[in-house]
């Protein structure tokens, strides 16, 4: 076959990804180095191993998402919420481990956004694994430094009267945002509320979606 | 998490505070950005063990965790995009010091 650009186009019109040829690095090699030696001494099993793999993808905004409506209905739960979100989540039955967790509420005077300049700290307990745009270098850099056209690439245009709130995740705490109820919502079940809550209206990076009507 | 810490806590919500300007190697989780800012104190989080210990297997002391709030127009000058915009990050309290109240806004 000619090596001209249909290459790299599969018949589903998705482009091929590269074959992961590139040797391991130092920290791979040093990670299978010692997954391999816990096994071996019997301090932990591969199924062990595998059975947290499996817990930790199973984890989805779904768990962030019913916490919200219920915010949204339930006003004293959502004065709990912003106390203390770690006891709140564990009231409403999430396990969601030793995470020390701060809920941030956007109102019609303020947004609230979550980044973690440092590395990458997500509330994955909460919301599962980080989208990959979360750990990249341009959105940890940027958003500390210019919010606002960040969150114009996300389709998020808030006027410049509306100020924003930066949470730099630097340490111990994880954090999510409560978005804001939408509109013509009030009929709404709880469940279908938590529908309308996306994960990035809860890293503050979108707002949560209409209902449809 | 002790609460020795606690008792000794000298900074009260909305005290306000700089972040020590030093540049030390290794694992720190006060973001260089924030060293030598200003802000406020946004609250008190908990004593936490300094991770600046813990990264290296070394026995670590409690430090409080605070909350700061800074304003946009502090952090970047001239290049904040509203400098009214605030940021705030979890800095603990061996890298904030009181300001005068000499300099405090």
């Amino acid at each position: 076959m000619p090596h001209d650009h249909h290459d790299h186009v599969s018949p589903s019109g998705h482009p091929y990804r590269a074959d992961d040829d590139t040797p391991l690095s130092y920290w791979q090699t040093m990670e299978i180095a010692v997954r391999e030696l816990l096994v071996e001494k019997d301090i932990t099993t591969a199924e062990e191993i595998n059975t947290q793999i499996d817990a930790m993808d199973a984890r989805s905004p779904a768990i962030g998402a019913a916490l919200v409506a219920r915010a949204w209905c339930d006003p004293e739960f959502k004065t709990q919420l912003l106390a203390d979100a770690s006891a709140a989540s564990r009231e409403m039955g999430f396990d969601i481990g030793p995470m020390h967790l701060i809920a941030l509420e956007n109102t019609a005077d303020t947004h609230n956004i979550v980044v973690c300049t440092l590395c990458s700290c997500y509330p994955r307990n909460l919301l599962g694994l980080p989208p990959d745009w979360y750990k990249s270098r341009a959105y940890r850099s940027r958003t500390v430094k210019e919010p606002r056209k960040v969150l114009s690439e996300f389709g998020v245009n808030l006027p410049n009267s509306m100020p924003i709130r930066v949470h730099d995740s630097t340490a111990d705490m994880r954090y999510f945002v409560i978005p804001m109820r939408p509109d013509g919502t009030e009929d709404l079940s709880q469940d279908a509320l938590a529908a309308l809550v996306t994960r990035d209206s809860m890293i503050g990076t979108g707002i949560a979606t209409a209902p449809i009507t | 998490m002790g609460t020795q810490a606690l008792v000794n806590d000298p900074f009260a919500v909305g005290t306000s505070v700089r972040i020590r300007p030093f540049m030390p190697p290794g694992h720190v989780r006060a973001p260089v950005y924030l060293r030598g800012k200003t802000g406020t104190i946004e609250r008190a989080i908990a004593p936490f063990k300094n991770p600046e210990q813990l990264a290296y297997g070394l026995p670590a002391k409690e430090h409080m965790l605070y909350r700061v709030r800074f304003r946009a127009g502090d952090v970047w000058d001239k290049d904040a995009e509203n400098p009214d915009d605030m940021i705030e990050a979890e800095i603990y309290a061996h890298w904030i010091e009181k300001m005068d109240q000499s300099h405090a806004a």
